[in-house]
């Protein structure tokens, strides 16, 4: 187990990277704490990955320095790293049985059978193939599959960190809860660091203490899923996190109040001028439709989810949604958006501006 | 579900069992023909019955032929398969580097038989040829008109270098389809190279390796052209392998009936060790499962 440190780390797949667009990931400098369960979210193509294969090293980035502790790894081999990493597609051996799947990477390390033998038992009963061990695993269904490498990944004790690459992918739903409540079961027992990279937003906040928010090769925030949720550091992560995401309007912002296409809004701060593209965002959980106050909008429809009901409203041609509970009425004539002032944030170029009480 | 029975549907199939017939049923009918029955020349026949058949079972010369065969079949699969993946494992992945060398491993294997015969023909001869002429230089004796282990050097040699290529490419088509995680996963896991190999890459090429060997065992068990061009069988019948046998008996002695009871257990041998191949090979890959 170690502390892992990136320190100015930047990877371009390019060999000649020009500008900063050629880059995967963009300079980074971010330190992963020692047994914390870190979740790593973005959309597709947003380097996730790429970061992921740099720290288990089957990636030698373009700059910077990864740390173990206090060791550098920048050029020290996969297996030096005593990383486990499972990945998006299940990689299993198919000529060998479950058993010996399982087995392969304490056997490689020389752990004598004995040891081996009670591992493998430990983590077939982990993952629930108990009764498979003796099948090959050429033929399993792709969840059996994925649960062996899922498996494979856990069966070493000492390591210095597990990786997740989107490793419920291919499973089926049910049994997607399952597993990620083994992973953080397992999380809680050894104190493992583990990182988890994945494009749903649930998965993330479920599985992590920490989520980092990756976009565009960046890491726009790092956070708990509360501070995600109620300050998102980027339009992106307000956007990306939520369901529906926050909503984003263009906006002239004077000194608390902005002004939103012609309307006055008041903020729960004060700010200073700003320069660039300015934007108020707002959360649909935050907003209400009322009858006398806050943005004439159009209701487009309303989607009943079961907990709450989504209205889908336009203002001026821009989509504001907001989330009401099932006891609220929503009645004819109530035709405004109203914002609850405290939990509006400004951003400026994307990025949140703090403001002052 | 109602399924339309239209008789005429027949006539669909009527354009595959002319060309079958032309091309495979009628000939063979005509070699059957032939080996049940004996003839003087004048275009008489008189029945014989299975008695082609009992004399060459009889003949040393097939059993000869055919162990030559056999032992020329093991000898080629053993070098070409193992060698075909171990250039396939040493390809470069991508890029122009991988083109080319799959553009210069192609040649051999767009150059006609009768060609390759004679390139080795000229290049293993003593006098004028390249490689005949540097082996006497450089003191070795070799000289593959008079030597039998010479000859049989030479047209292994020969085949392998014909034949390679092949077994090459269909290993690296299986090795290109492994997915980078399997590789990935391998050293997460600390693999050893040998390792990779073994679960990896060798699972993953199985299939077309199957094809590989086939393919190769059907081709040398009836290879005629090459080694003709270059030994003519000789020295002495030491590479008169089954084909060359079957020619000299058809052709040169024009004996008809016996060479045609000769080819068709020719035929069902090729038959049979393929199917029994196959068999076992598929077999082998549902016990897996």
């Amino acid at each position: 187990m170690a502390r892992i440190t990136l320190d100015n780390l930047a990877h371009s797949y390019r060999s000649d990277p020009a500008s900063e667009d050629d880059y995967a990931l963009k300079e980074l400098n971010h330190v992963w704490e020692d047994g914390a369960a870190y979740a790593l979210l973005g959309s597709s193509g947003c380097g996730k990955s790429t970061l992921l294969n740099i720290i288990s090293g089957l990636l030698q980035p373009s700059q910077g320095r990864i740390l173990f502790d206090d060791r550098d790894v920048t050029h020290a081999e996969t297996a030096e790293r005593n990383i486990a990493q499972v990945f998006q597609f299940p990689v299993v051996y198919d000529t060998m049985t479950v058993r010996d799947n399982l087995a392969f990477p304490l056997r490689n390390r020389g752990r004598d059978e004995a040891y081996v033998a009670e591992r493998v038992n430990e983590i077939a009963r982990m993952i629930g193939m108990e009764e498979m061990l003796d099948r090959k695993a050429r033929g399993l269904t792709a969840d059996a599959k994925q649960k062996i490498s899922l498996g494979r990944g856990m069966v070493r004790k000492d390591v210095n960190a597990l990786l997740f690459d989107e490793p419920l992918t291919v499973i089926d739903p049910h049994m997607k809860w399952e597993l990620r409540t083994q992973l953080k079961k397992l999380h809680h027992e050894f104190g493992h660091t583990m990182i988890y990279v994945t494009h749903d937003q649930t998965e993330a906040l479920t599985f992590a203490d920490k989520v980092v928010v990756m976009y565009d090769g960046r890491v726009v925030q790092i956070g708990t899923p509360e501070e995600l949720f109620e300050t998102p550091e980027h339009t992106f992560v307000g956007y990306f996190i939520g369901s529906p995401g926050m909503n984003l309007l263009p906006a002239e912002v004077e000194g608390s109040m902005a002004r939103v296409g012609g309307q006055q809004i008041g903020l729960g701060r004060g700010y200073g001028p700003l320069s660039g593209k300015v934007e108020i965002g707002i959360r649909p959980e935050h907003a209400r439709l009322s009858r006398d106050e806050g943005l004439p909008v159009t209701i487009r429809r309303i989607e009943d989810v079961g907990r709450h009901r989504i209205i889908r409203a336009d203002f001026g041609g821009r989509e504001i949604n907001v989330i009401a509970g099932e006891d609220e009425s929503v009645g004819p004539g109530m035709s405004r958006v109203a914002f609850d002032p405290a939990r509006i944030n400004v951003y400026a170029d994307g990025w949140r501006v703090p403001g002052t009480a | 579900m109602n399924k339309t029975l239209n008789n005429k549907a027949w006539f669909l199939v009527l354009p595959v069992l002319v060309l079958v017939a032309f091309s495979a049923v009628i000939p063979l009918m005509t070699v059957v023909n032939y080996s049940v029955q004996d003839t003087f020349g004048n275009n008489q026949f008189f029945w014989a019955g299975l008695e082609w058949f009992e004399e060459m079972l009889h003949e040393d010369r097939m059993w000869n032929a055919l162990q030559r065969q056999l032992l020329f079949s093991a000898i080629i699969l053993a070098i070409e398969v193992p060698l075909g993946v171990i250039v396939a494992l040493n390809m470069p992945k991508s890029g122009i580097w991988s083109s080319f060398c799959l553009v210069v491993m192609s040649l051999p294997l767009l150059i006609p038989w009768n060609v390759v015969g004679t390139i080795w023909q000229i290049f293993g001869r003593v006098d004028i040829g390249l490689l005949g002429h540097t082996l006497e230089a450089m003191g070795i004796d070799y000289n593959y008109t008079q030597n039998v282990v010479d000859a049989w050097v030479t047209i292994i040699v020969m085949d392998v270098w014909h034949w390679t290529s092949l077994v090459a490419l269909l290993a690296f088509a299986g090795l290109k389809s492994i997915p980078d995680a399997y590789y990935q996963a391998a050293r997460i896991d600390q693999a050893s190279r040998w390792k990779v190999f073994r679960y990896i890459e060798l699972p993953k090429m199985s299939g077309v390796l199957m094809i590989a060997v086939l393919l190769r065992f059907m081709d040398s068990f009836m290879i005629y052209t090459e080694p003709f061009v270059v030994t003519g069988g000789g020295p002495g019948n030491a590479t008169t392998l089954l084909s060359i046998d079957l020619v000299k008996m058809a052709l040169g002695q024009f004996d008809l009936g016996p060479a045609a009871a000769f080819s068709l257990m020719y035929f069902l041998v090729i038959l049979a060790i393929s199917w029994v191949f196959y068999t076992v090979m598929t077999n082998l890959d549902k016990k897996g499962m």
